[in-house]
């Protein structure tokens, strides 16, 4: 697909034509900045997602923003217009919980920043490490996402990894040079890791699992539980005192100062749980303490839908491709989660929990749509209501005017499988769909296709 | 593995077998949009087994006397997904770890036709599975073709006919790089790719030689000569002489091309061939040399960077094999990704364009012929197994779901009939906890002896994550 100027015209057009089979629309190389200029953007499709499909719509975009959205919408003097008919355009995709920046190659130590040492760490941020040159950026982006949450020592594999607070997650762009460029929001939420009662935790030491008394392993739940409770108290007696006192009168405690505006319930908890024991373990202590909770994860929140409800806790699910948690469990559990946990009125939003999977985001809402979750809805809970519960409703998730012009351009259903990616526009700017896999492919497909002998 | 203790009784009402069709009377599938794989597709199709064989396929075939009727209206028919590369149904660790080669094992000694797995993959539409020995030696253990006959004893899980195959392993895992040797393993060689190189030249050097040593036995024995003593058998040469003989299939799990390269050097300078390369990221690099090779590829659809080894993997890899005239499967490598391998085929539409078609072949008709089946599977022609998937939409899109799945003509997984009993299995879990709980009060009551404590209830253990990084970890796949 090209993008040419049509020479003497009053607008500048850029036509959309034919894909070619591999490449994606080739536009600016990988992230340099146009000007951010004004686009229009015709005859799409626009799912706003603030209300009914508009069919043959315009978009204005100017200075980073949506200036306008509609049928009846006068196109500025000198605007770059990309004719769009016979495509769909969506809220660019937003992933909540990543790791992107974090991690280039899981089985490559000095690649990974996502695990701190200590249990409590609130006041270290992902930002400070988040890669801008990460090529997972410019994979996932080809996928239709603009916009990410990074996630330090989320638990994976061992739910002590990254401690239980393993410190701050950031919003980014998935567009920019620098972190600063890329910025949305550099503290978004706190992780909390919520300590669970394991009795057989998995030893990369000795690659096997490792039991432990019952009785021991409870004992190790509630220290922890009481440390972190402790924690809490003392940023309060913090806060206190910094509102009250002089600087002199005070020492300066950069863990307490992080803790406070979670303990103010100004910044969102990220509390990744998923048995149903430990979300309610999880719920009773962040509503004790006046935390707002947002569960990450959540393979069990059927089991406790009626507390998530009655405490208005919004869920952030994990892949809907996964196995069941029990051997007993349907057999489609965590694909039929989010249709049960939408229709008991429970705020949902879809997350890769991971990377290089991140580009399966939409297959994830996909799959939930086969499993009953109603495609509207599936399509929020990859774009505006992970927004919503981070704060960010007012900013991203929806096409209106003022909102971030994050957006993406489709040759059909976002969910489906097979739907390609057109055109992307973060933060107002055209942006490349270009990436390190096309890049390969466009190489070695090049490459003669009898080998020399 | 989380295993409740009443996860045994309660799998055990769950696949109470396969429903329906009895192996004399005949089931015909009828009103679907038949994705034959290899001569189109037929709409309003209509599909006549008989004795657990495919009898006819066409838009309007007669319903038999006494014919089970399974109408698919608006439903899509396609052969059964083969996987080719899965570790489901294996009792225990898939790794005999300790020694370079460990050619003297076989996964089809250890089947466990009571892996909940079995049943889940079933439900996406799985009919069989190529059962993978670990990869943590140059030369692991031997492997096995199995259907999903989920209910069925171990014994009557092996694909009849399937030829035996062997895994290979080269690159990180088997030389150890990312995780060091299994636990109570001491460091072994190789540690290098170049060790990893030698170890296969010397087995293959050593199965030369006895095959030699049988080779003039029988001979002298085919002429009468007497007396004669039989060489000594070796289990792990057994094997790899049958490799030098084409009676067993190289499975071999790789990733960069250069390895990939050298696996054909040394096959080439033995005289065997290598049936597939497994995971074979880096195979578009030289496709062109796979395809000379005869070798097949089975790959991801769109895993990377969960090691140094996979950083340059990309999802048009399938793609561009097939283009350069490689035979390409999708597989699976997890129990869970196999439940929707028809959506990891539709991303080679994607990503390099295949026809529909030929993506569907990716799980089809192109494993069937990588495992040596594709006479009896892969395709909807008359005479093959009725090895068959139903999907309410068209496999190729996100939104199909599998509604039936059958095995031999026989429905092993139906939807409705899973939907339908999830209330009694529930009814019958709580009854069980119920009696549990009144067993264990009762053993605490007699207290003259002193109190036998009751064991503590085990939390299930947390399962290992499917994210990133955790994928193929340790040469545990």
């Amino acid at each position: 697909m090209t993008l040419a100027p049509r020479s003497g015209a009053r607008n500048t057009i850029w036509a959309v034509v034919a894909l070619s089979v591999f490449s994606g629309l080739r536009v600016p190389p990988l992230r340099a900045q146009t000007t951010p200029g004004v686009y229009a953007i015709t005859n799409a499709k626009i799912y706003t997602l603030a209300g009914p499909p508009i069919e043959k719509g315009i978009v204005i975009i100017r200075d980073g923003k949506i200036a306008a959205v509609g049928t009846n919408v006068e196109i500025p003097e000198g605007a770059r217009i990309v004719q769009a008919a016979g495509m769909e355009l969506y809220p660019g995709l937003f992933d909540p919980v990543t790791q992107i920046g974090l991690t280039e190659i899981g089985a490559v130590s000095a690649t990974n920043d996502t695990n701190e040492l200590g249990k409590f760490n609130p006041e270290i941020v992902a930002a400070t490490a988040v890669n801008p040159a990460s090529a997972h950026i410019g994979v996932t982006r080809a996928s239709g996402i603009t916009h990410v949450v990074s996630v330090p020592g989320i638990a994976s594999f061992d739910s002590q990894s990254g401690g239980i607070i393993p410190g701050q997650a950031s919003a980014f762009h998935l567009l920019g040079w620098t972190m600063d460029e890329m910025q949305i929001r550099r503290s978004i939420a706190l992780t909390l890791n919520w300590p669970s009662i394991q009795t057989r935790t998995f030893d990369f030491s000795i690659f096997d699992f490792k039991e432990k008394p019952y009785a021991d392993a409870k004992k190790e739940y509630e220290q922890s539980v009481n440390e972190l409770g402790d924690l809490l108290d003392r940023a309060r007696h913090y806060a206190q005192a910094k509102e009250k006192g002089s600087p002199a009168s005070y020492e300066r405690d950069l863990k307490l100062e992080a803790l406070v505006p979670v303990v103010e319930g100004k910044l969102p908890v990220l509390v990744v749980a998923a048995k149903a024991r430990d979300i309610r373990n999880a719920v009773e202590f962040c509503t004790k303490q006046g935390l707002k909770m947002i569960l990450a994860d959540g393979a069990e929140a059927w089991k406790v839908e009626e507390l998530l409800k009655e405490k208005a806790i919004p869920v952030i699910l994990g892949p809907s491709e996964q196995l069941p948690d029990e051997d007993d469990d349907p057999y489609d559990k965590p694909m039929t989660l989010p249709a049960e946990l939408n229709a008991a009125g429970i705020p949902i939003a879809f997350s890769s929990f991971g990377t290089s999977f991140s580009r399966r985001l939409s297959q994830y809402a996909g799959t939930a749509v086969a499993f009953g979750l109603p495609h509207d809805e599936a399509l929020k809970a990859i774009t505006v209501n992970a927004a919503k519960m981070l704060g960010l409703g007012d900013q991203f998730g929806t096409i209106e005017a003022g909102k971030v012009a994050n957006l993406l351009l489709t040759d059909g259903d976002p969910l489906e499988i097979r739907t390609q990616v057109r055109l992307l526009f973060i933060n107002g700017q055209q942006t490349s769909t270009d990436n390190r896999h096309l890049d390969l492919y466009g190489e070695y497909r090049k490459r003669p296709a009898a080998p020399q002998q | 593995m989380k295993r409740s203790i009443f996860s045994l009784m309660l799998l055990a009402t769950m696949c109470a077998g396969p429903a329906s069709a009895q192996n004399s009377s005949a089931t015909i599938i009828q009103n679907a949009t038949v994705l034959t794989i290899t001569h189109g597709t037929i709409e309003h199709g209509s599909i006549l087994i008989q004795n657990g064989k495919i009898a006819a396929v066409g838009a309007d075939l007669k319903v038999p006397e006494g014919a089970t009727v399974i109408d698919a209206s608006g439903q899509f028919v396609m052969p059964g997904i083969i996987d080719c590369h899965s570790h489901i149904a294996v009792d225990g660790s898939v790794n005999e770890g300790a020694p370079a080669v460990s050619s003297m094992v076989n996964i089809g000694d250890v089947l466990n036709p009571e892996d909940v797995n079995i049943y889940r993959d079933l439900a996406g539409g799985v009919t069989a599975a190529n059962i993978l020995h670990g990869s943590a030696n140059p030369i692991g253990g031997q492997t096995i073709v199995i259907k999903l006959r989920w209910g069925k004893p171990a014994n009557e899980l092996p694909f009849e006919g399937a030829p035996p195959g062997i895994k290979f392993a080269l690159g990180e895992n088997p030389k150890h790089s990312n995780f060091g040797p299994p636990p109570g393993v001491a460091p072994r060689y190789p540690a290098t790719r170049m060790g990893v190189e030698e170890v296969i030249r010397q087995a293959f050097t050593e199965a030369r030689e006895y095959k030699k040593h049988w080779d003039d036995y029988n001979q002298r024995k085919a002429a009468g000569e007497q007396p004669l003593m039989p060489p000594r058998r070796d289990e792990k040469l057994e094997p790899l002489v049958e490799v030098l003989e084409g009676k067993r299939y190289v499975h071999a799990h790789c990733y960069r091309a250069d390895e990939i390269l050298m696996l054909l050097g040394v096959a080439k300078e033995f005289g065997f061939k290598v049936r597939t390369f497994q995971h074979v990221l880096e195979g578009y690099k030289i496709a062109g040399e796979i395809a000379a090779s005869g070798a097949g590829a089975s790959t991801f659809s769109d895993w990377w960077a969960y090691k140094m080894e996979a950083y340059d993997a990309i999802p048009y890899n399938a793609a561009l094999m097939a283009e350069r005239g490689v035979i390409v499967s999708v597989n699976s490598d997890s129990a869970e990704e196999a439940r929707h391998l028809n959506q990891e085929a539709a991303k080679s539409i994607k990503f390099g364009g295949l026809s529909p078609n030929d993506a569907l072949k990716l799980i089809t008709l192109n494993p069937a012929i990588q495992l040596g089946i594709e006479n009896r599977a892969g395709s909807i022609d008359v005479g093959k197994d009725a090895d068959l998937v139903i999907y309410n939409h068209d496999p190729l899109s996100v939104y199909a779901v599998v509604q039936k799945t059958l095995i031999d003509g026989q429905v092993y997984f139906d939807r409705q009939r899973d939907l339908a009993r999830r209330s009694e299995l529930e009814k019958e879990k709580q009854a069980l906890l119920e009696k549990e709980k009144k067993a264990a009060e009762a053993e605490k009551k007699p207290e003259e002896k002193p109190a036998k404590k009751p064991e503590p209830k085990k939390k299930p253990p947390k399962t290992m994550g499917e994210g990133d990084g955790s994928r193929d970890a340790a040469g545990a796949q």
